[in-house]
């Protein structure tokens, strides 16, 4: 957590010697509060201020990568509770796990299965990010060679014994992987050998007191890349816990525990989905599947997408003619904005009645119908611009267009503009769609 | 090392909403249900204990909907036809209380008569003694006509009116507090406009241990994001101690996500969707499971096995440590 200019006064000579260029260390301090400065520029700092100069300008969650060639999961650097506060940063990594004892031909099968694995939402191309690899018996050096055969994307490795860890971590080269796990019995070890091989290093304990000594241990041997298990088993737990730590981190400026968290999101019936789902929303940065199947990590990657969108932005679709229910020539021609809220309503009402049309899509820079309206965002000409441009009349028969009910007033001037168009006025709310498309149309 | 746990320390608390009257009180519910009371964010029972849990209803038709999933009809089957026994199914499921969500039209095309709709929901008091919340058409005028004598009807049992909204408060506003109910009050998905329409009601004389507040939300994948940080933000304005922002919230996540492509339609899909059922409850589960985390009270479902899911959720949420 940043200092304030009177904190880092206090930390500061005192002596107002000027050598900095400012006329009082008071002065100096304010600069370096408002990050217009830099330390170097006292000479008579004192180490143990330095130290403590420097870690305030750390951030209170550490961020974690696990990488390999062009795959990159980021945890941590985040800096508010609540996403309305500002915005939540660094997706969870969501990661499939497979174990040494499933043989390596099924793993295989699985882990190409969910590597291939795409699903399109709202435009974007969502994915697995990696996979973790338990070693519960068998030769654990085969298994890794096996995943790294179907998959460029990052590991986990699974087990509490650091040889056999190791043994993993001989097949990857180049790579930061995360190891899971080092606890009170074998974090010497384990510390030694990520260090070893530059992955992280997941520290795990039955107590955020128990937890916060180890990752002091683990920083103390020199190895900083840490990611936190609460091993919680219980939903409600787990909760507290996670608010806890990520409290701790952003308003105690508690370090030992300013690390991501890691969850393993088990059991039957469901249970699974919904414990993903909570560390989606709440807290967690590696959140590894007992098992892939694309109805679960659909909706878990669209929950991911929208709990992570930057609420500060109004978000938008893509401007563009969309195809609703496969439609043909002679199907209708929508109108709307490209404020998702507004693309969302429409679609979904357009969708769930069965009717098939052609939904376009106008740039109103994100706004809604009628806000982008009253701001000359959404008119006659931007409309006509938008019909022209995507070239509508090439793909219906029927050159007949439907605004939406509340710009009924622009169809005069849509008119003007496009003279061979018939222009229709819709209904108000997009829930009244189907039933105008029914009857009207 | 001892940590010190940072707690939040909230001078407000949730109001206490008490749904369903059994005979003492004057109606004929074999239980009641109480939402709300809590002093703190969602489950943070480090801070406080959380009085009282979330709670499931079911939500039926007075007849079979045209316009529900095929995956909806398929689990309910012929009790679709009978709200009474649909009510009964819903009991059966685990429902905590009924959802009674009368239609625009009879089976005849026409509108529903205010008769069949006192019939209908007779019937379902009479199938069940979980305590009822009504929902009107959502067409203003029709709304008055059916939940008026719907209201005339069920002196007495405590039963939740809605849907109240800023254009069509009134009526029903007024039915409720000579009747004995309680009323649930819809705002489109903002902050203001919740507050708002609670000083309405309250201006009009309603008790707050009788409003019920509906933020709206999207589903998952459909503006979902925007129910959940404006129930947060509620949630937080109530615990700083804003009376208008305290009463409990009821989110209808199942006509929500069962309006959803992703859940109502099997085929023309794409492959990368997986399996129809599976992702529906996912859907209908996961939207509900983010909105119980960001402060709903009553949770509105629509399929049994996320009846299911949900409930052992909140079980589990329910556990301090």
């Amino acid at each position: 957590m940043a200092l304030s200019g009177i904190q880092i006064y206090k930390l500061l000579p005192k002596t107002n010697c000027k050598e900095c260029g400012f006329p009082t260390c008071l002065a100096f301090a304010m600069k370096l509060a408002a990050k217009q400065a830099e330390l170097s520029a006292c000479p008579y700092v004192s180490e143990e201020s330095k130290k403590q100069l420097a870690e305030s300008s750390q951030p209170p969650i550490r961020l974690i990568s696990v990488k390999v060639g062009g795959y990159e999961v980021k945890a941590g650097n985040e800096t508010v509770m609540f996403r309305h506060e500002k915005t939540f940063f660094n997706r969870p990594g969501i990661f499939v796990k497979v174990k040494a004892s499933e043989g390596e031909e099924a793993i295989k099968a699985k882990v190409g299965a969910a590597d291939a694995f795409k699903v399109n939402y709202v435009g974007i191309d969502l994915t697995v990010d990696g996979f973790a690899v338990e070693a519960d018996g068998g030769d654990f050096n085969g298994v890794v060679k096996a995943v790294r055969s179907v998959t460029k994307r990052p590991l986990i490795l699974v087990s509490k014994d650091p040889a056999v860890l190791g043994a993993g971590l001989g097949v990857l080269s180049g790579e930061n992987a995360l190891l899971y796990a080092a606890d009170s019995s074998n974090w010497e070890a384990m510390t030694e050998l990520a260090k070893q091989h530059h992955a992280s290093l997941a520290v795990s304990a039955e107590s955020l007191d128990a937890l916060a000594d180890l990752t002091e241990k683990v920083k103390g041997k020199g190895l900083e890349d840490i990611v936190l298990d609460l091993k919680s088993a219980r939903l409600g737990p787990h909760l507290a816990l996670s608010t806890q730590v990520r409290r701790l981190a952003l308003k105690s400026n508690f370090r030992p525990l300013g690390y991501p968290v890691i969850t393993f999101a088990e059991g039957g019936d469901g249970r699974d989905s919904v414990v993903a789902a909570q560390a989606i929303a709440k807290y967690t940065g590696f959140i590894v599947l007992d098992r892939f199947a694309p109805e679960l990590v659909y909706p878990l990657l669209v929950l991911r997408q929208n709990i992570y969108t930057d609420p500060q932005k109004p978000i938008q679709v893509q401007p563009a003619i969309y195809e609703i229910n496969n439609p043909k020539p002679e199907s209708p021609v929508l109108v709307t904005t490209n404020f998702s809220i507004t693309y969302f309503s429409v679609a979904n009402e357009v969708e769930g009645s069965g009717l098939p049309a052609w939904l376009v899509v106008c740039d109103a820079e994100g706004m809604s119908v009628l806000t982008a309206w009253a701001a000359g965002k959404f008119d006659a000409e931007r409309i006509a611009k938008t019909i022209k441009g995507f070239n509508v009349a090439d793909k219906v028969s029927k050159k007949r267009v439907v605004i939406p009910g509340h710009v009924a007033v622009l169809s005069g001037e849509l008119e003007a503009e496009l003279p061979d168009w018939e222009i229709r006025v819709g209904p108000r709310e997009a829930v009244d769609l189907p039933a105008f498309m029914k009857q009207a149309l | 090392m001892p940590i010190e746990i940072p707690k939040d320390k909230w001078p407000g608390k949730i109001r206490t909403v008490t749904l369903g009257a059994m005979a003492a009180e004057g109606g004929t519910r074999a239980k009641t249900i109480t939402v709300g009371g809590e002093g703190t964010l969602p489950f943070m029972h480090f801070e406080t204990p959380m009085p009282n849990r979330p709670v499931i209803a079911i939500e039926i038709k007075d007849h079979k909907p045209d316009d529900w999933s095929p995956l909806l009809a398929e689990v309910w089957g012929e009790a679709m036809n009978d709200p009474a026994a649909w009510a009964k199914a819903a009991e059966a499921a685990g429902a905590d209380l009924i959802v009674l969500a009368l239609s625009v039209t009879g089976l005849d095309g026409k509108p529903t008569k205010p008769e069949a709709a006192v019939a209908a929901v007779k019937a379902v008091l009479g199938a069940t003694g979980l305590p009822l919340i009504i929902f009107g058409p959502g067409q203003a005028e029709l709304d008055n006509e059916l939940l008026v004598p719907v209201s005339e009807a069920t002196k007495g049992e405590r039963l939740a009116l809605g849907i109240c909204e800023d254009k069509n408060y009134r009526t029903i506003v007024a039915t409720a507090m000579a009747n004995g109910h309680l009323v649930t009050a819809r705002t489109p998905m903002d902050v203001n406009l919740s507050k708002q329409l609670n000083i309405l009601i309250s201006d009009m004389g309603m008790p707050g241990d009788r409003i019920i507040m509906d933020p709206t939300t999207g589903a998952l994948g459909y503006g979902i994001e925007y129910g959940y940080s404006v129930m947060e933000r509620l949630r937080m304005a109530a615990l700083q101690g804003d009376a208008m922002t305290q009463s409990p919230m009821i989110v209808t996540t199942g006509f929500e996500s069962w309006k959803t492509k992703e859940a109502k339609v099997g085929q023309g899909v794409p492959e990368s969707w997986g399996d129809w059922k599976e992702r529906a409850i996912n859907w209908e589960t996961l939207t509900t499971v983010a909105l119980l985390e960001s402060g709903a009270a009553i949770v509105v479902l629509r399929h049994p096995e996320s009846v299911k899911r949900v409930k052992a959720a909140i079980e589990e949420l329910m556990v301090a440590a």
